[in-house]
């Protein structure tokens, strides 16, 4: 059953998912940040969206705002390195973008990513290229907003926004990083899919498994 | 993987725990991963906290006590603490006459500690201020990159700074010192061998065993290059070289770091020190202190680097004064 808007229940049912992915895939997640960075994304992850879920199970939250801003805390308070910081800016600035909801449509769920895409500009400074999370969540959040615009409801529009992520990750394999610990490799950098990316369209897959199921 | 630990998932819960039993003059707040001094700091005087990724040990809690920091924060292994931490360290530490943090130049360090920051300023109106280390040749320093790595530089910075804080400098004077050191020294480093994250369970990266990396961190993250393994006098100048060539080391005293990795035994580094001095009394750098030792480690990671300070005389004055930590100890 596809959805139109997406529940306080769905998108707890959305961050478990995407705890399960993470953990499905910490050795991959690895494996990529060992090639260009310091071996530590997919634990780091693991951790942190582990936390996540022990918190929101512990303290239910009533609106979609605290609840995203609770997960934003919490990745902040739990991971640390530079995940922390750039997911917890993610979920915070969705939390207050979101407002005291108990549920999001489409557009509504478009903003709230879109706002803490631009957090994470704020706090990571990446621009389009730079080979990190932003190059895979950037062109999700167009599609998405096109496809809203068409009319699309949460499920659609996580679909094709899913399609864009991955096509964006799969893209930062051939470019040379300029942001985070990969930049220090220069050109040795190009050749590897950036970790940060990779997680990030898990976010995405989570969500595509969550509205469509 | 051969590393003498209980669990992957418990190496800093229980590393921590070590330097608790090892040491009463020092305090371990386990929750929060805060290594802070028994004694509280004395009224009036500047509160110097610095915090990281852990493996690298003795920095930085190796380097809390007299003379050098207030508190420290341990990450988990290679990953930046987060700003939760550095507030508890930052609420233990100051004395109401301000905190600096002392950052090193990676990504996540540097916004964790500026959101410790932001949130330190907005809840509790205590006074921060910081300097990030940025000290390594190896990485271009360009708009292309996240900036120079700090290394080794953050050991003498840590010593100086500190004994400058315990002397009773106000925050302008220490935060002004800090950031003249920083801007005085350089380093450059070179692995044998990757090392071996304990959640990783395997090495970071291959080297072979006839190759070495040259211009490497201090996570295991790959080098500038790699080369053939040559002897030690070509090695001391492929550290050496890149180091003169950024920065005029000559006309002023200087202090050199001989430094190990975490794998390197202390003879080798002997070997390096003399190569890396006979090279410098080459070019006409006048070395008047050194340091030779593990002191900014990465873990099981085989390899060495090198940091050259170029210090006034304020720098040197400060560097002779007394210090007590586990790391480092002198003049008490």
């Amino acid at each position: 059953m596809s959805t139109s808007t997406i529940s306080l229940d769905q998108l707890i049912a959305w961050l478990s998912r995407f705890r399960d992915l993470v953990t499905e895939k910490q050795s991959y997640l690895t494996e990529l940040d060992s090639a260009i960075g310091d071996a530590d994304h997919g634990s780091n992850m693991v951790r942190g969206m582990n936390a996540v879920v022990e918190k929101i199970g512990a303290e239910p939250a009533t609106a979609a705002d605290a609840l995203l801003k609770s997960v934003g805390m919490t990745l902040v308070t739990s991971v640390g390195g530079a995940s922390g910081p750039l997911y917890g800016t993610l979920f915070l600035r969705m939390g207050v973008n979101a407002g005291p909801v108990a549920e999001l449509d489409a557009a509504a769920l478009g903003a709230a990513l879109r706002a803490g895409l631009e957090g994470v500009v704020a706090r990571g400074k990446a621009e389009a290229g730079d080979k990190t999370m932003f190059d895979a969540i950037a062109p999700a959040l167009d599609a998405w907003d096109a496809a809203v615009a068409d009319g699309a409801d949460v499920a659609a529009a996580a679909s094709v926004a899913l399609a864009a992520a991955e096509k964006g990750r799969d893209a930062t394999e051939p470019l040379v990083a300029r942001k985070g610990r990969a930049s220090y490799l220069g050109e040795r950098s190009a050749g590897h899919i950036d970790p940060g990316a990779t997680s990030s369209t898990l976010l995405f897959q989570a969500l595509v498994d969550t509205v469509s199921s | 993987m051969k590393k003498l630990i209980n669990t992957p998932e418990s190496v800093l819960a229980d590393a921590l725990a070590g330097i608790d039993a090892a040491h009463p003059e020092l305090k371990v707040d386990h929750v929060n991963r805060v290594i802070y001094r028994a004694e509280p700091t004395r009224a009036g005087k500047v509160a110097l906290i610095s915090g990281g990724g852990s493996g690298h040990e003795p920095l930085h809690g190796g380097f809390v006590g007299f003379g050098m920091l207030d508190a420290a924060c341990a990450g988990e292994v290679f990953t930046s603490p987060t700003p939760d931490q550095m507030q508890e360290a930052t609420k233990v530490a100051d004395s109401g006459a301000g905190v600096l943090h002392i950052v090193k130049n990676y990504t996540g360090d540097v916004m964790n500690f500026e959101m410790a920051a932001e949130m330190a300023e907005a809840e509790t109106g205590v006074k921060v201020a910081s300097v990030v280390v940025n000290d390594d040749v190896a990485v271009q320093d360009s708009l292309f990159t996240a900036g120079r790595r700090g290394v080794g530089l953050t050991v003498l910075l840590e010593k100086i700074v500190g004994a400058a804080a315990e002397e009773g400098q106000d925050l302008a004077a220490v935060t002004a010192l800090a950031h003249r050191v920083n801007d005085s020294g350089r380093s450059m480093g070179m692995a044998l061998t990757s090392c071996t994250v304990p959640a990783a369970g395997k090495p970071t990266f291959d080297l072979p065993d006839d190759m070495m990396e040259i211009g490497v961190g201090i996570h295991g993250e790959p080098g500038r290059h790699r080369e053939k393994l040559a002897d030690a006098a070509s090695i001391a100048k492929q550290l050496v070289d890149p180091i003169l060539a950024d920065m005029d080391f000559t006309g002023s005293p200087a202090i050199v770091m001989m430094n190990g990795m975490g794998g390197t035994p202390q003879i080798e580094l002997y070997i390096m020190y003399n190569e890396v001095a006979k090279l410098l009394k080459a070019a006409g750098v006048e070395v008047v202190r050194n340091l030779v030792g593990d002191y900014i480690t990465s873990l099981d990671m085989a390899g060495c680097s090198v940091t050259i300070l170029k210090a006034d005389e304020e720098m040197l004055k400060l560097w002779d004064a007394p210090v007590n930590t586990a790391g480092l100890r002198w003049g008490v």
